[in-house]
């Protein structure tokens, strides 16, 4: 098996699935320490349908680049969505699910009217549950990811005990001086762009995973903020690193088996925190 | 010195007026109680002088060269905090925030800052602790000293005893107190009208009728007694139920349980709409308990 391996790390489509698989995860796991503790799980859900909907009308437009819709259609929702001060009419999850299946629906439908696609419902299900392009990623995409990820990485360092300040307390945060706005749009914005990069990996059904399952791992274990945010990573990373070798040997969907690598280790988390808190 | 100075002021959402009319002054070291029912507009008012809100009309005129970035708030506690994966060190010196500007870390200086508040509040023990695995007690002096990084002139208090046990509430209280004696401009929203008149030099009433001026001239005054009398006719029904309550928790702190039983009350019997909140209220304390 490990012969297997090594002869499949000499490919360079494997090393660059890799590459990226870990540094999407990285970048999701970062966020998603906040986002869970915002009550936002399930943004990644609602702005992946909502990205969905933005491709499918990029893929009837027959657009060269579909990122140029799909990035300013998904960062828009996501301000929207996070814009959820106590003056909102329709509260977070409530506005989530709204967007979440609106946009779902009407990518679905714009796809069956318009498409001249002969595999229609290959077409959904790939850009619903991942498709292999993971597999075939060019150098530039992987030259793309890799500055995305270090900008969104030397953001959170840089504004990490802002991000704490406002996650914990927005209105003493605010009180205090801090401009919570900023801050809030500036998750939005960078949440926005992890999951049109992510849709890529696991597709947009499966992101919330990437997104939630290694923050509520980590906070079964640790107490800390800063604690629980370092091992979230981690074990994000892991988790991609392994699910992506996993899917390579068996031949199994790369997404869903990340995913599932992500829900066992949240199964081991859960059982440490019982043994260590008692 | 005047700090803080209400003129005309009327506050709401929307520009929509809750509580107009409102004249007052905050002078340094004073503890000013702002009372009245539920739904009066006391948060709503606390907001505005913090510029969260801004004023529907009137004018807040600053005094004292206090900066914006001076004031300590202690928020009423929110859902998402109950179940926050952060320790006592990280949520205290996260207080000092405001000063911090762009700068992405906190000096030397703030941190000495945290731990020395956290000293003040009693608390350094409980530094690594982590915040969700605290009392209600606990967790309100966390987030006073956390207040406490961002001021040396004046806190703003929200309610901080709602939810606390009795023992909690007095001992509460008593750190309050010793702050404004050590010279911290207080200025604390509060059901517990008998604490209000206890530890306050200066009381705000909002509601149907307005009153600002010093303890002693509120007992004296309408506002003050329709609350005092408020409290006689609704306080014997349920005094003799929290009276059991009180025996348990001790003598000094006897006093307050029966008095915030009361206060909470007649919050309920003459803001009927208002009900429901307050149950909510009631059930969030016993959560935390």
């Amino acid at each position: 098996m490990i012969e297997k391996l090594i002869i499949y790390l000499q490919y360079p489509f494997v090393r660059n699935a890799l590459i990226v698989g870990m540094l999407i995860a990285l970048c999701s796991s970062l966020f998603g320490v906040t986002l869970v503790l915002k009550r936002f799980s399930f943004i990644g859900d609602g702005l992946s349908h909502v990205a969905f909907g933005a491709m499918s009308i990029g893929a009837v437009l027959n657009l060269t680049n579909e990122m140029l819709l799909v990035m300013p259609i998904t960062v828009i929702s996501a301000v929207l969505l996070l814009r959820t001060g106590q003056d909102t009419k329709i509260k977070g999850d409530a506005a989530i699910a709204m967007i979440s299946v609106g946009a779902l629906a009407f990518g679905y439908l714009i796809m069956n009217i318009f498409s001249t696609s002969a595999n229609l419902a290959g077409d959904v299900c790939s850009s619903l549950f991942g498709s292999v392009s993971i597999l075939t990623l060019t150098t530039s995409e992987v030259y793309l990811c890799v500055v995305m990820s270090v900008i969104v990485v030397a953001v959170f360092v840089f504004f990490y005990n802002k991000i704490f300040a406002v996650t914990f307390d927005e209105t003493f945060a605010n009180a205090a001086g801090t401009k919570t706005d900023r801050y809030n749009l500036l998750i939005a914005v960078i949440i926005a762009v992890i999951i049109v990069l992510a849709m890529n990996l696991v597709g947009s059904l499966l992101i919330s995973a990437l997104v939630i399952f290694p923050a509520l791992s980590a906070m079964r274990v640790f107490d800390s903020f800063k604690r629980v945010t370092v091992f979230s990573a981690i074990l994000s990373v892991l988790c991609a690193f392994f699910g992506i070798l996993i899917s390579i040997l068996a031949g199994t969907p790369v997404g869903s088996t990340i995913v599932a690598v992500d829900v066992a280790a949240f199964a081991v988390c859960c059982a440490v925190g019982r043994v260590v808190g008692e | 010195m005047t700090l803080l100075c209400a003129q005309q002021l009327s506050v709401g959402y929307d520009s929509r007026s809750v509580v107009g009319n409102l004249n007052f002054t905050v002078n340094e070291g004073d503890y000013l109680c702002i009372v009245g029912e539920n739904g009066s507009g006391k948060t709503t008012l606390m907001r505005t002088l913090l510029r969260l809100h801004e004023p529907v009309s009137g004018k807040i005129i600053i005094g004292g060269g206090l900066k914006r970035n001076e004031i300590g708030y202690l928020p009423q506690q929110t859902v998402v905090q109950k179940d926050f994966p952060a320790s006592v060190r990280e949520i205290v010196v996260s207080g000092c925030q405001g000063r911090c500007g762009l700068r992405p870390f906190y000096n030397k200086e703030e941190k000495r800052l945290a731990e020395e508040n956290m000293e003040r509040m009693h608390i350094s023990s409980l530094a690594d602790r982590c915040y969700r695995d605290l009392s209600g007690g606990q967790q309100q002096r966390v987030l006073l000293a956390r207040a406490l990084c961002a001021t040396r002139k004046i806190l703003l208090l929200d309610e901080p005893v709602t939810g606390l046990d009795p023992m909690a509430a007095a001992e509460m209280y008593d750190l309050v107190s010793e702050l404004n004696k050590e010279g911290i401009t207080i200025i604390m929203i509060s059901h517990d009208i008998v604490a209000a008149v206890r530890y306050a030099t200066h009381i705000l009433h909002i509601g149907s009728k307005v009153f600002f001026g010093t303890k002693e001239e509120y007992l004296e005054s309408d506002a003050g007694k329709v609350f005092a009398s408020d409290d006689e006719d609704n306080g014997s029904a349920v005094s003799g139920e929290v009276g059991v309550d009180s025996g348990k928790a001790g003598v000094d702190s006897g006093g307050v349980v029966v008095d915030s039983g009361k206060a909470s009350d007649s919050g309920r019997d003459s803001m009927d709409k208002n009900a429901p909140r307050q149950r909510e209220g009631d059930s969030e304390g016993e959560g935390t308990r």
